[in-house]
């Protein structure tokens, strides 16, 4: 995908101070919208700030946003991983077909994750062993997952989950605050700390900003990409036992078009499509505006379909604004 | 011989037929002409779809929205003609077709214009043309029995001994052969594709090019969307949802590369006909539909990995000595 970009990048060196960079950054930008929606929504539904409303509203976003994370650093590394959804529908399968061979719990929790682990490895696989593009080969795992749900399940449903598994998406850690939240915010500090303050995140960087570069200076391509794709994989196990927990079935329909809002969520956090820069901080601040988004309007009464087309302007525009505004000040610059 | 085999097209009769010889020995009834001929004109509407992809592929382009583009043009059609059944169906064809071309000139001008990915601009308008339909229709089916006959019969009218349907996807192949061969923007096409840098030396306007490669996948989605709906008989939010995966499928096992500026009209013609044949094969011999889904995934894979080899050949390594430092 980054061939797709003509003109050479330019990276711009440090001419401002740290705080005046903070101060103008995307993720403050998408502070003061945060705060701006969160308040529109407070005047607009009297129902909006209860604290238990608000923290049912935190499961619009939760489960995305843990899949989020680990599609940010695979994105920053110019790559993409369109067959999420997908493995969150083979892995709840996997896991109700345990249930019917009478897994317990942990046991549930290790089939889950595991599928993850593995949809995660056969895609690292393809595109890092074989060199093919990300794109085309998560198009075809996408597919190639949910079809094997499909063959599984068929126009059948797994129920009869045990009672300990609605934990993990019904439960509460503390007063309002979910066990998925709590898994958020958990995932937000263990992923800011791995792509900001590790030599990992470090190679990420590299990688998405010139993979050449980084291989000659000894980043090993492959092997950082398998993982980011092992940890997308890992991370859609875990959105999966949670939404199969919340939900308590599973459907091979279940959480069809996901991985549009999670690349939105992603690209909304000021990661660049292109790959080479984006921030774990900014993709947090997205999950909340998207949640907040969605819940406002489902407090209004707005069908989800609606929803969907406001997602998909929000996509272009979050993209397509930068651009314009760019454009804008260098034409006053001349 | 080697050389024949390396050439997509040879290789995909061989394995098409090779696929037509294994339903054979379970279903002998399968490749009866009349039998292939309904398997032609059930793959037709994919095979319009897929030279519209084809051709924003070869720009290094994706358009993920010509599902979407096709089920809204296809609601619009029957909008139009339960509400006004007089007007006669060339020209209902002509409103969708020039309405596809605009919702294509949509995405051409974002990739143009504000130099978005591609893939994000198409992410995008696929959901919001999908929402767009209800918008329109609040929802509602718009069923057989509000469409006017003349609208329904169209596909299925016999010409020649073959319905009308196939004959337009004949039409579309011939003129879409054409425009790729023996016009400028089809060398346009190749040229972005295969070297944006070099085409932009040799006067041509990336952009516009991909302005025009997307006016031309949205304009035939917009016929598929008729062609959807009066074959059919219904129109809904979510007809042919997921079937950009089958396109770009199609696209992809016809020997088209993702990274642009490789692939021909008869390779996404064949890529098509594979897929159609193996959809319509699996009731006959007894697989599950459900396991459609995994098998295009697969093939995709397949393809893709096929591609990637073939691909591998392209440069000549001119500089030995500094390869090897």
């Amino acid at each position: 995908m980054a061939e797709l970009n003509l003109s050479p990048r330019i990276i711009p060196d440090r001419l401002q101070s740290r705080g005046s960079r903070a101060l103008k950054s995307w993720e403050s930008l998408l502070l003061v919208v945060a705060i701006a929606i969160f308040a529109i929504n407070s005047f607009a539904s009297p129902y909006f700030l209860d604290p238990w409303n608000l923290s049912d509203a935190t499961f619009n976003f939760t489960e995305k946003a843990l899949i989020a994370f680990a599609m940010a650093l695979v994105i920053i590394s110019g790559e993409i991983d369109l067959s999420v959804a997908s493995i969150i529908a083979l892995s709840s399968t996997a896991m109700g077909l345990a249930v019917t061979m009478g897994a317990d719990t942990p046991m549930l929790v290790v089939v889950g994750l595991g599928t993850g682990l593995l949809c995660g490895a056969v895609n690292g696989l393809l595109i890092t062993g074989l060199g093919l593009p990300s794109i085309v080969v998560t198009i075809g795992t996408m597919s190639l997952f949910r079809g094997l749900s499909f063959i599984i399940l068929g126009d059948q449903a797994y129920t009869g989950y045990p009672a300990s598994f609605a934990y993990f998406g019904q439960g509460y850690v503390w007063w309002v605050f979910s066990f998925e939240f709590a898994l958020f915010v958990f995932f937000a500090i263990v992923y800011s700390v791995l792509l900001h303050k590790t030599n990992f995140g470090r190679a990420v960087y590299a990688i998405g900003n010139n993979q050449t570069a980084a291989l000659f200076s000894g980043v090993r391509v492959g092997r950082v990409k398998f993982i980011l794709f092992l940890l997308t994989g890992l991370m859609a196990g875990i959105a999966s036992i949670c939404l199969t927990s919340r939900l308590g079935s599973t459907r091979p329909s279940i959480a069809l078009g996901v991985e549009l809002e999670v690349v939105t969520m992603v690209v909304l956090g000021g990661v660049s499509i292109l790959g080479g820069s984006g921030t774990i901080p900014g993709v947090v601040l997205a999950a909340f505006i998207m949640g907040m988004v969605t819940f406002g309007f489902g407090l209004l009464n707005v069908p989800g379909i609606v929803m969907s087309i406001f997602i998909g302007v929000l996509l272009i525009s979050v993209i397509a604004l930068p651009i314009l505004w760019s454009r804008a000040r260098r034409r006053r610059a001349h | 011989m080697a050389k024949l085999l390396k050439n997509r097209e040879i290789l995909l009769v061989i394995a098409i037929a090779a696929l037509l010889v294994a339903i054979t020995l379970r279903f002998p009834g399968f490749v009866a002409p009349a039998n292939l001929a309904r398997v032609y004109n059930d793959t037709s509407i994919l095979i319009i779809l897929a030279l519209g992809q084809m051709a924003v592929i070869l720009t290094r382009c994706i358009d993920l929205s010509m599902a979407a583009n096709l089920a809204l043009c296809g609601m619009v059609a029957a909008m139009i003609n339960a509400a006004f059944p007089g007007i006669p169906i060339p020209l209902v064809i002509l409103v969708v077709v020039a309405l596809g071309a605009l919702l294509g000139s949509i995405n051409g001008l974002l990739v143009w214009k504000l130099e978005i990915p591609p893939i994000v601009v198409t992410l995008g308008t696929l959901t919001i043309y999908r929402g767009t339909i209800f918008l329109l229709s609040k929802g509602a089916w718009i069923n057989a029995h509000q469409m006017s006959d003349a609208f329904k019969a169209l596909p299925r009218t016999s010409l020649i001994g073959f319905p009308v349907l196939s004959w337009l996807s004949v039409l579309a192949i011939a003129a879409v052969y054409i425009l790729m061969t023996r016009t400028p923007v089809g060398r346009a096409f190749f040229a972005v594709g295969g070297n944006p840098h070099a085409a932009v030396y040799t006067g041509i306007d990336v952009g516009r090019t991909r302005f025009f490669a997307y006016c031309l996948s949205g304009g035939l989605a917009g016929l598929a969307g008729y062609l959807w709906v009066s074959r059919y008989a219904v129109a809904y939010v979510d007809i042919a949802a997921g079937f950009e995966l089958d396109i770009i499928a199609a696209c992809v096992i016809g020997g088209i590369s993702i990274a642009g500026g490789i692939g021909s009209v008869g390779g996404a013609v064949l890529g098509s006909l594979f897929l159609g044949v193996i959809k319509n094969a699996l009731p006959v011999i007894n697989i599950s539909p459900f396991a459609q889904l995994a098998i295009s995934g697969t093939v995709i894979i397949i393809a893709v990995a096929v591609n990637a080899r073939t691909e591998k050949r392209k440069g000549r390594v001119i500089l030995k000595k500094a390869e090897a430092v």
